[in-house]
């Protein structure tokens, strides 16, 4: 793991109804490149609401988020470009009911970064393969199982080749035998050195993946540490009793 | 008023329809009707998918928008086209008509005008049926689209939109319909479609009864074809994706 800052959040906010609901109570955190950040917490803790601000897909009430060096909760800043350097993957999947497998992996690199439909197509089939779909080419996303859906979703992200991936509780709505196939694809990135950032309710994948988790609770960090510290002795009362009752 | 024999029926049939060619008459109206409705269907998707977009847009997104030009000139298109469809959908489309060619296109071709009456009347139902289908896509599908880096106008035509067409068919199938119809006042400023058609016939043969029924089974042949065309298009539709 290198120390290059990939992503910096500065004292984020996010609240609403003008400030009657912290979502986001001043948050600091720093992603570097290749590391794999799992954020943790009950729900409610704002740790969906961090993640989405990453991307912009929320608009932060205060605070900035740098990707890269360059601001990106600046309204200057051209937000689609860097969308596109950041892959991302929801709980509910989202694909493209209309178009086949294959068109859902192959619209934005050719719309956005100008692939031909060959260099698309080559580059979304290689990584089918790697996910064990290479045969599902031509099917729509109605005619997939949960987790082959959320198997396409993390390709279709990784198709435009981006520099971080963030995952919204990828395996939260998923039959519970689904969940392994979803997570070795995720386990199989992280050891390719990919960036990412996980927000999910996985203990196991957090301790064996991660290099680094989060403990979110009531829009704060309230803890963060190695896998193994936070797990085997958390420092906090709030990080003990959730851990108490999700372990 | 009612044929009382088949010689009289067989007659009738022969004094309104065949002699002096009269069904020409049926037949170009058939045609102008059909143009009409065609051009004016077109104009108002035209329409109507802006002002959807713009109406959707605003209710999504104005509320959570950042203060600034962009939110501004969005309230104001949104104010816009809200009169737009207030005036539109709170006036009868035949003074509508009336008002198109009499105050606003005196001068010009009266085919063009109607077509420019109905579209502009249609496009306000079209974009309250669009922008139903657009609300009704699920703003997850919004959010990978954005995410993938596809900016807001991109997202709208490569992902919402189509999937919001194919939601409202049924509806707008029916307002095309609806439409087709309704172009049978076109007749009173002059244009000469289906129903004009059928009058001009009665002015010289004085007999409604056959020509009423004549016009009416026109309409509703071709009211059951296109019913017919969009059902197989749905099927079609349906089975790309199941």
């Amino acid at each position: 793991m290198t120390t290059d800052v990939i992503i910096e959040v500065k004292n984020l906010q996010k609240h609403f109804r003008g400030g009657t609901i912290r979502a986001l109570d001043g948050v600091d955190a720093q992603i570097h490149r290749g590391e794999v950040v799992v954020v943790i917490g009950p729900s409610g803790s704002g740790k969906s609401t961090f993640l989405r601000c990453l991307n912009l897909l929320e608009h932060p009430t205060g605070g900035t988020v740098t990707f890269e060096g360059h601001d990106i909760t600046d309204p200057k800043a051209n937000i689609n470009l860097h969308r596109q350097k950041m892959g991302m993957v929801f709980q509910h999947f989202n694909l493209f009911p209309h178009m086949t497998i294959l068109k859902n992996l192959t619209l934005a690199p050719m719309k956005l970064l100008g692939k031909s439909q060959k260099e698309a197509e080559d580059i979304a089939m290689s990584l089918l393969e790697r996910v064990g779909l290479h045969d599902r080419a031509s099917a729509y996303p109605s005619q997939l199982s949960g987790g082959q859906k959320q198997r396409i979703a993390i390709v279709r992200a990784l198709c435009m080749n981006p520099e971080v991936m963030l995952f919204d509780e990828p395996t939260s709505a998923l039959d519970p035998e689904m969940v392994g196939e979803v997570l070795d694809v995720m386990k199989q990135l992280a050891n390719d050195g990919m960036t990412m950032v996980v927000v999910t309710h996985e203990m196991g994948f957090a301790r064996e993946v991660g290099d680094r988790v989060i403990f979110m609770a009531e829009g704060k960090i309230v803890e963060e540490n190695l896998p193994n510290v936070i797990f085997s002795s958390p420092q906090e009362e709030r990080t003990q009793s959730f851990l108490a009752k999700v372990l | 008023m009612f044929p009382t024999s088949w010689a009289e029926f067989h007659r009738r049939l022969i004094l309104n329809f065949i002699e002096k060619d009269r069904w020409h008459y049926l037949v170009q109206g058939v045609l102008s009707t059909l143009r009409i409705t065609f051009f004016a269907c077109l104009l108002g998707i035209a329409i109507g998918v802006v002002v959807a977009i713009i109406r959707a847009s605003h209710d999504k997104n104005a509320a959570t928008m950042r203060r600034g030009m962009p939110r501004i000139f969005l309230k104001i298109v949104n104010g816009i086209c809200k009169v737009y469809l207030t005036v539109i959908r709170g006036t009868p489309v035949v003074v509508q008509l009336f008002i198109m060619v009499l105050v606003i296109f005196s001068s010009q071709d009266k085919t063009f005008t109607a077509i420019l009456a109905f579209g502009i009347n249609s496009g306000a139902y079209v974009a309250e049926i669009i922008r139903s289908g657009i609300m009704s896509i699920d703003k997850g599908q919004f959010e990978a689209g954005r995410s993938l880096g596809f900016n807001y106008i991109q997202t709208m035509r490569y992902i919402i939109l189509p999937q919001a067409f194919k939601n409202v068919l049924p509806a707008l199938a029916n307002e095309f319909i609806v439409l087709l119809k309704e172009t049978s006042v076109a007749g009173y400023v002059g244009v000469e479609d289906l129903t004009r058609g059928g009058q001009k016939i009665l002015g010289t043969t004085f007999d409604p009864l056959f020509v009423y029924i004549a016009i009416a089974g026109i309409y509703l042949t071709l009211v059951m074809f296109f019913t017919w065309l969009v059902g197989k298009l749905e099927r079609r539709l349906q089975s790309s994706d199941h």
